[in-house]
């Protein structure tokens, strides 16, 4: 049996989910990681995508954002929204892909760095849409 | 001398008056729990936040590539003021109490010489601040349509604000809402938001723990992050506000209740003095006018 540490999912207006872990699956800002105890303090921005949690209490929480704070105490993200998997959160997701996609022209102009973040996000969030479709 | 009558329709207006103040009450009663609740929640967020957020800006700080949202523009001569108010009034001195805040820092920076510029949040500051200062008013985020407060409407007032300072249109922003202590005791408080400040936090991390290492670099977290610190701390204030809100009403709508309670009291001895004189004068009347016979 491998070592459990807690982790911790809060968004503004709530905790979704606090528990013991062994791995936690992450889409962080430079590709998936995985994070078990022991891992090296890490502050890390996430991108739209799945958290994956196993260990005591798995389940799978979908995320449009934010950052997590990996370090002695267990893993802590912080997510600006979250959903569990189960539930309906396609309709919000896609309202943020619309939200995001309207301002896209009008935020910045072509080669700017936020247009290129502008333009991840997008993906990510399109991504995210199809891959949990099927 | 009010008639019997007067007497009568008084008591029943000031009865109706207690009905009401007393629903009011337990109305705001119920809505403190539910506000209280939802900022208990919203707390471990915001902690942790600051938390990470004191601990980057420590370590950027003096660094010549530090966000703008930190460092600020290198001046303070343009001050914008988000004044969070209700929408609702019957609420004791809730709003006028950060009004006031308000209004004394308005005054104190235009002595100065600064520019003041004014963001009202909430329908009752704008109208109480419109008098004296309307012509600072530069924005107002309307949330006479929600119900209970939620991060989108942070989000959206910060997305503004964030706006205005990428324009240039403000060099620091403070944020004036009432921070709720206890049922009877909500305290107006003004926070600077931009450039943000975290002393206190930075200097309780500072020293503690293994340092973190940073994905994708330390600025890149710090610029994804500030943004969400200025909406995490709207929506903090916010919810405080609500639950303050709540709070000051149901303690204004406890004093409205009793001081009715007593008006009827008061009331309810002159009508039965009142009544007892009209009877003692027509006996009076009776027996001096057997007596004549």
């Amino acid at each position: 049996m491998s070592d459990m540490f807690q982790f911790d999912l809060v968004s503004p207006e709530q905790r979704l989910a606090s528990f013991g872990a062994t791995a936690v699956r992450l889409p962080a800002a430079e590709g998936e990681m995985t994070v078990m105890a022991g891992h090296a303090p890490v502050i890390s921005t996430l991108r739209p995508g799945v958290v994956r949690i196993e260990g005591g209490e798995s389940g799978e929480y979908v995320i449009t954002g934010g950052f997590v704070e990996i370090g002695e105490g267990g893993v802590a993200v912080l997510a600006e929204r979250a959903w569990r998997r189960g539930d309906d959160w396609r309709g919000d997701v896609q309202a943020v892909l619309d939200q995001v996609s309207a301002g896209r022209d009008s935020a910045a102009p072509a080669g700017d760095g936020d247009r290129d973040a502008t333009d991840l996000l997008i993906a990510d969030l399109g991504a995210l849409l199809k891959k949990t479709s099927a | 001398m009010p008639s019997l009558k007067d007497l009568r329709n008084r008591i029943e207006s000031v009865k109706s008056t207690r009905k009401i103040t007393k629903a009011m009450q337990m109305v705001a009663a119920a809505k403190l729990r539910r506000a209280q609740d939802a900022a208990e929640a919203g707390r471990p967020y915001a902690e942790r936040m600051d938390a990470v957020l004191g601990r980057l800006a420590a370590s950027v700080k003096g660094s010549a590539s530090a966000p703008r949202l930190l460092s600020g523009t290198g001046a303070d001569q343009t001050h914008l003021l988000i004044v969070m108010t209700a929408e609702r009034g019957l609420c004791g001195g809730f709003n006028s109490s950060i009004v006031k805040l308000a209004r004394a820092r308005a005054e104190e920076l235009t002595a100065k010489g600064k520019t003041v510029k004014i963001l009202t949040v909430g329908k009752k500051g704008r109208e109480q601040l419109k008098r004296g200062h309307g012509d600072l008013f530069i924005g107002h985020a309307d949330l006479s349509g929600v119900k209970a407060v939620g991060y989108e409407n942070a989000h959206e007032i910060a997305a503004d604000v964030l706006a205005r300072f990428d324009a240039g249109e403000f060099d620091v922003a403070t944020i004036f809402f009432n921070r709720f202590r206890s049922v009877i005791s909500q305290i107006p408080t003004a926070r600077q938001i931009i450039p943000a400040s975290f002393e206190d936090q930075a200097a309780e991390t500072g020293g503690s723990g293994a340092p973190h290492d940073y994905e994708p670099s330390e600025e890149g977290v710090l610029a994804d992050l500030l943004p969400r610190g200025v909406a995490t701390q709207i929506f903090a204030a916010l919810l405080e506000n609500a639950a303050s809100e709540q709070g000051a009403r149901m303690s204004a709508m406890d004093s409205a209740t009793r001081n009715a309670g007593e008006m009827i009291d008061k009331l309810t001895i002159q009508f039965n003095r009142s009544r007892q004189a009209v009877i003692t004068n027509e006996l009076i009347e009776i027996i001096s006018g057997a007596e004549a016979l």
